[in-house]
């Protein structure tokens, strides 16, 4: 049995926020995530926005809090040192109708405090030339970000365990039991005993909540596919948003990544299944279809890949951030959608501030340091800056990864420390080889080399992504 | 900053070929660069026979192919080296690349010759649905894993596409013991050579669907099985005739693309239809003293053809060397009827030299009439037998052809009955 103050149930960007948050106090904090890396849900695949706080309604937690942590984002950003663009929003309204809703979100933003220009149909083309004809009116929210959400959460993670945090991957929590007030979470082949848990287990959070309380919240998981296009379609320097409507949320957009990619999508779907992130037909029909009424040339021909995310959302419309009523100390942070990212680091400050507070004496310790250094990348320097560096350290000289340009030296930086790769997908989830137009048809056979001779393991036995996904099958040697 | 007569991006065979060509013409100061620890390139991997019969006159596999070039660059003196990844192509020919040995690199030249070869288009690339397990490779990655590292990825093997790797694969893995259940072909006839089609699928009873297309993926780790279904004229799935497969592997030979960015970076005028530069008679790009070669100009169907058009490509760069580029203007080379692309696509009014072009029927077709004509005037009329899409064909222009010629040269085929 281990013993912590708090425990947190699951890795995404809110509980590693939390955790991140939590750090800076003299608390013992164990943070459990099921997968076996950091962030396998909701973090890693949307679109990647900080929003900036125009869209939620007054009087909702989701308003409060994404406001405040899109604020909080500017600084924990640069501590971080996290990729992040400024690209501002384009909310693009094709006729009257739809301008009278531009209005609505102007005023929001203008209670709130928050930044934007307007621009007419054509001084919107003029800095967008593929914006649709049918474009009337454009708002630019024009201090909106993107970011790389994986990144965040795994550097929040990674400063979490340098102040002392301890992280389980690949602890599956089966049980919590309740005794003496406090709690016995059952956590793969652990037991932790903590008087306060934090229920941060994104589209699991009903199950996780059921433990200890018959929840009034179910989980209904909504699924969003996207493409992405290759680094040289420049298709957007904004985010293009069509006007947000009741029943379609936020709608298709389209996203210019931090690395140069283009994101189409979501389309929004209610799935049974609730870990089913396939791709659909029809979802990604109705993108294409969709991503028409704002932008024009859009070449889906150039995708180098899709995927699907599914939204961590309840039978509630807004956040359920909440201490239990019957069980003290337990702390749902459940029905975290969208703004969900934009707000985890309010989320965080929320929870501390509410709940944890009451049960313990905050107290900052000693030397806690909320900083990250830069990682190195390759691509991001100057020859001279290469010249200094592939001098010292002849591995990054080694390029492995084609398209995207990534040395031996920086897939050697995502295996090491606590929080280190161990599969080729959490490779290429840190520093990026497969990521390009060849999606790792020439660097995973190079990436599985690495990994082998480094984790000192059998390729037979490295896997591509989740347990069991092995990528060989047996040696004919 | 060392300045170099030519350097060649690329040692593959393109690359070698080029290099061996430039030595013969007189061209001594040369440098080739190399991304892989070895030359050779895509051919290490090809294990399988059938390499060089158009030029040796022998069957040889692809490192025995690739052992000739290297050993003829050796025999020359070619300067090579290896583990430099170029990262960037400028237009006044200044190439800087990075090794571990060196750093970061620039160097200059008078000629700069692409043979950087291609990628193969990946999943993403073709949308096909469903969730994101294990056990789906492209066909090259499964041959590289098998002939280099020595590993075999799957037991129950689908292949989609018939492209020429994955017919060889689809023999390769059954050799190894594992079962091809089948190969699926988007398009109603093969993409690869008859000879691999009888070779690699007919030899071993493995079931060709012309056709069909994977239209689901199914598992959530390893890959547990496929969803196959029938395709219409306009290539679109038909609603109820899905089968299921179940197979724990899923190769894909759907298409080779040029590895066009440095190319692009530059501002090389590209191809659409090839997704490699545009070259005219002497395969120079639309920047000067640039040239293209190999299937990072167009993907070939052998390798035989990969050395023939490098060669041709260094002995353009020759001529540029000494003589400079041609001021005369240019014939555009059309794609007509039936015909996918050719290459080249410019021959200037003054060249010398005799052009072979190299082009692609659009489809299959049992007898046809091959036309090369401008405007009303019929320059050469040639008869083909089956024509096939795998297959690249060639005609001869010569600089007689050119003579008083108006406006641009159309290539065409037509179906005889």
């Amino acid at each position: 049995m281990t013993k912590a103050d708090i425990v947190i149930i699951g890795g995404g960007i809110t509980g590693t926020m939390i955790a991140r948050a939590l750090s800076k106090y003299d608390l013992r904090t164990v943070l459990v995530e099921k997968e076996n890396d950091i962030a396998d849900g909701a973090t890693m695949a949307n679109s990647a926005i900080v929003h900036v706080g125009y869209d939620p309604e007054d009087g909702t937690l989701k308003g409060l809090l994404n406001v405040r942590g899109a604020r909080l984002y500017d600084t924990i950003l640069d501590e971080m040192n996290c990729r992040y663009l400024t690209t501002g929003a384009f909310i693009a309204a094709c006729g009257e109708e739809e301008e009278k809703h531009l209005d609505v979100l102007t005023d929001r933003a203008d209670r709130r405090g928050i930044p934007y220009r307007i621009l007419s149909g054509d001084e919107a083309r003029k800095e967008e030339p593929n914006l649709s004809e049918d474009v009337t009116k454009v708002i630019d929210f024009h201090t909106t970000k993107v970011i790389y959400p994986w990144e965040v959460a795994l550097k929040a993670a990674k400063v979490a365990v340098n102040n002392g945090v301890q992280i389980l991957l690949g602890h599956e929590v089966t049980d919590i039991e309740k005794m003496n007030g406090k709690y016995a979470v059952h956590a793969g082949d652990e037991i932790i005993e903590a008087s306060c848990v934090i229920n941060a287990a994104g589209i699991m959070a009903d199950r996780i909540a059921s433990f200890v309380e018959e929840p009034w919240f179910t989980m209904r998981p909504r699924r969003g596919e996207y493409f992405v296009l290759d680094k040289d379609v420049h298709l957007v320097q904004h985010i293009i948003f069509p006007v947000p409507s009741e029943e379609k949320g936020k709608g298709v957009l389209a996203v210019p990544t931090v690395y140069g990619n283009t994101l189409i999508g979501p389309n929004s779907d209610y799935i049974d299944d609730r870990e089913d992130n396939g791709t659909s037909y029809y979802g990604l029909d109705y993108v294409r279809k969709n991503m028409a009424k704002t932008l024009r040339n859009v070449p889906f021909n150039r995708s180098i890949r899709t995927f699907a995310g599914i939204r961590p959302a309840s039978t509630s419309s807004d956040f359920i951030i909440e201490e239990s009523k019957t069980s003290e100390g337990f702390i749902n942070v459940a029905s975290i959608e969208s703004p969900g990212l934009a707000s985890s680091p309010a989320i965080a400050e929320y929870v501390i501030g509410n709940f944890v507070s009451k049960h313990f004496d905050l107290k900052e310790k000693e030397g806690y340091d909320m900083t990250l250094p830069k990682d190195i990348v390759l691509s991001d320097m100057t020859e001279e800056e290469r010249n200094v560096l592939i001098r010292e350290r002849p591995e990054y000289g080694r390029i492995v990864c084609r398209c995207e340009q990534i040395s031996e030296g920086e897939i050697l930086d995502a295996l090491k420390g606590p929080l280190g790769a161990t599969t080729v997908k959490g490779v290429k989830k840190r520093c990026r080889p497969g990521m390009g137009r060849c999606q790792g048809g020439f660097c995973e056979p190079l990436v599985m080399e690495i990994l082998s001779r480094e984790l000192d393991k059998d390729p037979l036995d490295i896997e591509l992504d989740g347990k069991g996904s092995y990528i060989l099958e047996r040696s004919n040697r | 900053m060392r300045h170099y007569q030519a350097i060649i991006i690329g040692g593959g065979s393109a690359g070698l070929s080029a290099a061996v060509t430039l030595k013969d013409r007189g061209i001594e100061d040369i440098l080739v660069l190399e991304k892989d620890r070895e030359p050779g390139g895509i051919l290490e991997q090809c294990i399988h026979n059938g390499f060089g019969l158009q030029r040796f006159k022998e069957q040889l596999s692809g490192p025995a192919y690739a052992e000739r070039y290297i050993k003829m660059a050796e025999e020359r003196n070619v300067k090579i080296k290896l583990n430099s990844m170029v990262i960037k192509l400028t237009p006044d020919r200044k190439v800087e690349y990075v090794n571990s040995e060196e750093g970061d690199v620039t160097v200059s030249a008078d000629a700069v010759i692409l043979a950087v070869g291609c990628y193969e288009r990946s999943r993403g690339a073709i949308n096909i649905y469903g969730t994101r397990p294990s056990g789906v490779y492209t066909a090259g990655q499964a041959q590289k894993y098998l002939n280099m590292n020595g590993y075999v990825v799957g037991r129950k093997v689908f292949i989609l596409g018939s492209g020429d790797i994955g017919l060889i694969m689809a023999r390769r893995m059954t050799l190894e013991g594992a079962t091809v259940v089948g190969v699926a072909e988007l398009m109603p006839y093969s993409n690869g050579l008859p000879r691999n089609m009888k070779q690699c699928l007919e030899d071993f009873n493995i079931p060709l669907y012309l056709s069909h297309t994977v239209t689901n993926i199914f598992g959530k780790d390893r890959l547990e099985g496929i969803e196959l279904s029938e395709v219409d004229d306009k290539r679109n799935p038909i609603k109820g005739s899905e089968k299921y497969f179940d197979v724990d592997t899923l190769l894909l030979s759907v298409g080779l693309i040029p590895e066009n960015h440095l190319a692009d970076e530059a501002g090389i005028e590209m191809d659409p239809v090839t997704r490699g530069p545009k070259v005219d008679e002497n395969y120079m790009t639309s920047i000067d003293g640039i040239f293209a070669c190999g299937n990072g100009l167009h993907v070939h169907d052998l390798v035989d053809f990969v050395s023939l058009q490098a060669e041709r490509a260094a002995e353009g760069a020759a001529r540029y060397l000494s003589d400079g580029k041609s001021e005369a203007g240019v014939i555009t080379l059309r794609n007509g009827s039936n015909v996918s692309y050719t290459v080249p696509k410019y021959i200037h009014k003054d060249a010398k030299i005799n052009t072979e072009v190299f082009f692609r029927a659009s489809r299959p077709m049992d007898k046809a009439s091959l036309t090369v004509s401008c405007g009303d005037r019929l320059i050469r009329k040639l008869a083909r037998r089956k024509v096939m899409p795998s297959e690249m064909d060639r005609v001869m222009i010569t600089a007689k052809d050119l003579k008083d010629l108006d406006g641009d040269i159309v290539i065409s085929m037509e179906e005889n009955a």
